[in-house]
């Protein structure tokens, strides 16, 4: 009797409606407290416990300034518009969309937590939206019409002449909490905050981004400066310049090119016929330091090769050509704004300032640094045992934050799928390296023994590159014979087998060397087979064979029943 | 801690103003009556026979923090507008006196209902500089914002109390907006061109003006009263004076600021305070 009196106290006072009306105190309270917190803060001050390795930081609700919204510049956001962030997320940032893990309800109620956390939503008058319109005008005439007022109204100033970030206003932008932020990269339109249709870019020229560098457009139509069909115009422009979010796969192809010369340049046209496959990257958050910040996050690969030789054309965007003094002090204010998500955990230091320093090249401690060993092709190759290779990213503890990128193989072709460990192998499972940074314009092989041991491979290089930088985008082709010399830890290439092959960038601009850059996981490189006399061979022996087999079963079942036969 | 301090100057400001017989009462009973009764025709709102004057200079002692260079080089529109290298503003002094000073009236005024001037305050942007650097404005009044310069601006006002906009303007241009609420400052910037900043005060009554390069300033039509003056300035910070204004009087008071000052805590805006138990924590 009495355990089961605490069950019906507690039913009766459910029907009673206490939890309802607790409920009613904060309706969805409690589904804040467990998914928001964590990043907004209790108070919803965007400064929960994970805020400070994010960039953007997560929103500040108490200041009721919201990026995506159908209202004008400056205006509150009307309800619909939260729930939408919610329901999508915020693609450029760490906000996932939760329409997936959340009822309706529930994100619903979260619409009313957020605004309790700003006094604005019972001062302010809530807001219209913004009366867009439907779309006016497509196609190619749209598109280029709106690439003119791109010009006009300087959107290139932030944006770049491309729409890849880099305007010449890019590396000052800064958020409304003096944070750095960037100017979207428009070439990749998945990343859009606020969705990439034709629709969702025009509304954000119109409500403009509140809390970040993006103003609103709006004055322009009212003062007659653009018409409304021009604002349109410049948003399929900005929509043309994405292509469709990539489809990732995992094994990226080299065509085998018979008749003709591989191409020499990244310029060649030939390139264009060439299938590109996307290979998205992340910031290194497995070891410390961690890295939330990455600059670069995904590497366009085209490959090709004749049966000879194998040529890989790189192409990934990259606002700065480091070094840049222009981006000097982006670079301080990222590290700055990274700090505090940076500190290793007690105990950890000492190994992580050792790894470190072995990646910059230099004896920990002083800052009077001997010339990094050189990987540059014709360069003196360097020594055996000469220490490690120069870092990635040159380091700019030393003062020279170089671009770099590093393609990663393991020292053979692995039998199965057993692979080295991906980040720059382990102590036992090495792995082949192709270094290249922007400081030596050049490319070097090497041996990776974790991303504390990176040493130049032992003998002459046999890699060339050639790389050139335009309007935020790097695009790096690298050669090399499918067999060179037999080295310790060079792989041997081959056509046929799927070759393990990972990639690491960092953008030296953005405070990025040693562990702090882009990383992404295996992927296979897989160079077709030569179309020899084996391609019509093995098919005919194959279905001999097959043949072959099928008699032999046949004629031995046929036996077997006569024998069967016999016996009854 | 903050609050309580405040509470207790506006209580200090409120027994003095009692405290002070019936002069300032009647002046702000007068004028309220003026306001009322003038309806819609418009009326002073403050009778000028009961009203004085406060003016003054801002004087700064001690030698002020070199001029930090701005480079130009990417806008060559608005580098070739410059004879001598452009600086930034964040501390104009001349002759021991500080320019760019926010003097206004912070306590002490009757509880009057100022029209906002239908006359509007000009901000412009040329040189890639904001003309005037710091402005005083009232609640409602018209803001323009205009574009001399031909290239791409964008205002990003960036207040605690208001609501903040951005706009773009990237031809020559004009365009207007109003701030509905009192606010001392609203930071102003192009994140275009990183180093414009300007900053907006925004009253909900007449009483601010900005020190001129000779460090003086004027609070004019004062109803007469005891007040408490404050002095803003975006790398000094605040100062404040309380002032006994009488009617037809002018008194004059002297504000100074030194480079010791420099790297307080300017503050812009009352932070927005949800929980009264988070206010001793902002």
């Amino acid at each position: 009797m009495r355990r089961r009196a605490i069950p019906m106290a507690a039913l009766a006072a459910l029907l009673a409606g206490a939890p309802v009306s607790a409920q009613e105190a904060a309706p969805g309270r409690d589904v804040y407290d467990r998914w928001c917190a964590g990043c907004h803060g209790v108070e919803g001050e965007g400064d929960g416990a994970a805020a400070g390795t994010m960039l953007p930081r997560p929103r500040d609700f108490t200041t009721a300034q919201y990026q995506v919204r159908s209202t004008p510049s400056g205006a509150l956001p009307t309800d619909a518009d939260i729930l939408h962030v919610i329901d999508e997320g915020m693609p450029g940032t760490a906000m996932p969309g939760w329409e997936d893990h959340l009822s309706q309800e529930e994100r619903q109620a979260l619409v009313g937590v957020l605004k309790g956390f700003s006094s604005f939503f019972e001062s302010e008058a809530p807001a219209e939206p913004i009366d867009v319109g439907s779309p006016s005008g497509a196609g190619e005439e749209a598109v280029a019409a709106g690439r003119e007022t791109y010009e006009k109204i300087e959107c290139w100033k932030c944006h770049g002449r491309s729409g890849r970030g880099d305007g010449t206003s890019a590396p000052t932008l800064e958020d409304e909490d003096g944070l750095p932020i960037r100017a979207a990269d428009l070439t990749e339109g998945w990343h859009f905050n606020g969705g990439s249709s034709v629709e969702a870019i025009y509304t954000r020229f119109r409500t403009g981004m509140n809390g970040t560098p993006m103003p609103s457009f709006s004055d322009l139509i009212e003062a007659e400066v653009v018409t409304d069909e021009q604002l349109w115009q410049v948003a399929h422009f900005v929509k043309s310049l994405s292509p469709e979010t990539p489809r990732v796969r995992e094994v990226v192809r080299a065509a085998l090119l018979e008749e003709d010369e591989l191409p020499a340049t990244v310029d060649d046209e030939r390139w264009s016929e060439v299938q590109r496959f996307y290979v998205p990257l992340v910031g290194q958050i497995i070891e410390e330091p961690r890295w939330f910040a990455p600059s670069v996050d995904g590497v366009w690969l085209q490959a090709l090769h004749d049966g000879e030789e194998l040529v890989v054309l790189l192409t990934w965007n990259d606002p700065s050509r480091s070094p840049d003094p222009g981006w000097d002090e982006w670079t301080a204010k990222i590290e700055a704004a990274m700090s505090g998500a940076a500190i290793p955990p007690a105990g950890a230091a000492d190994t992580v300032s050792a790894a470190d320093s072995a990646l910059a090249g230099t004896p920990a401690g002083p800052a009077s640094t001997p010339p990094p060993a050189d990987l540059a092709p014709g360069a003196a190759a360097p020594a055996p045992a000469s220490g490690p290779a120069e870092p990635p990213g040159g380091g700019s503890a030393v003062g020279h934050p170089y671009d770099t990128l590093i393609v990663q193989f393991p020292t053979a072709i692995p039998a199965g799928m057993e692979r080295p460990y991906f980040l720059m192998g382990g102590a036992d499972d090495p792995v082949y390296l192709w270094v290249w940074g922007s400081g030596r314009e050049g490319i070097g092989e090497a041996v990776g023994h974790g991303f504390g041991d990176i040493r130049p491979l032992q003998g002459e290089s046999i890699l060339t590159a050639a790389a050139e930088y335009a309007d935020g985008q790097w695009r790096l082709l690298v050669r090399r014979p499918l067999s060179g010399p037999e080295a310790e830890n060079r792989l041997q290439l081959g056509p046929g087998r799927a070759i393990p092959m990972a990639i690491f960038a960092w953008d030296g601009s953005n405070g990025e060397s040693g562990k702090k850059g882009s990383i992404s996981t295996w992927y296979f490189l897989y160079l077709d087979r030569p179309s020899g006399k084996g391609v019509y061979v093995w098919p005919a022996l194959a279905t001999l064979l097959t043949a072959g087999l099928g008699l032999a079963l046949v004629a031995r079942a046929q036996r077997r029943s006569r024998e069967g036969a016999d016996v009854t | 801690m903050d609050l309580s301090m405040k509470r207790f100057v506006s209580l200090a400001v409120a027994a003095l103003i009692v405290g002070c017989g019936g002069g300032a009462d009647d002046t702000g009973g007068e004028a309220a009556d003026d306001a009322a009764g003038a309806g819609e025709t418009a009326g002073p709102v403050v009778n000028p026979d009961s009203a004085g004057t406060i003016t003054g200079v801002v004087s700064f002692e001690g030698t002020p923090p070199a001029p930090e260079p701005i480079d130009m080089a990417e806008e060559p529109t608005c580098a070739e507008k410059y004879t001598e290298p452009p600086v930034k503003e964040a501390a104009v002094v001349s002759d021991g006196n500080l320019a760019n000073v926010y003097v206004y009236v912070k306590e002490g005024l009757p509880d009057l209902d100022f029209p906002a001037p239908s006359e509007g305050v000009t901000l412009d942007q040329t040189g890639c500089h904001y003309v005037p650097h710091v402005l005083a404005i009232q609640v409602g009044q018209p803001l323009v914002i205009k574009n001399s310069d031909g290239i791409l601006h964008n205002i990003n006002t960036q207040p605690s109390q208001n609501r903040g906009f951005n706009i773009s303007q990237p031809v020559e241009m004009e365009t207007e907006r109003e701030f509905s609420t009192a606010e001392v400052m609203i930071p102003v910037k192009c994140d275009v061109h990183g180093w414009m900043e300007a900053y907006i005060g925004v009253q909900d009554h007449p009483y601010a003006a900005i020190s001129g390069t000779d460090g003086t300033f004027s609070l004019e039509n004062l109803p007469a009263g005891d007040y408490v003056i404050e002095a803003w300035h975006e790398s000094f910070g605040t100062q404040t004076q309380n002032v006994t204004v009488g009617a037809q009087e002018t008194q004059e008071i002297t504000f100074t600021f030194s480079g010791e000052m420099a790297g307080l805590p300017v503050p812009l805006g009352e932070p927005l305070v949800l929980h009264a138990d988070h206010a001793g924590v902002k």
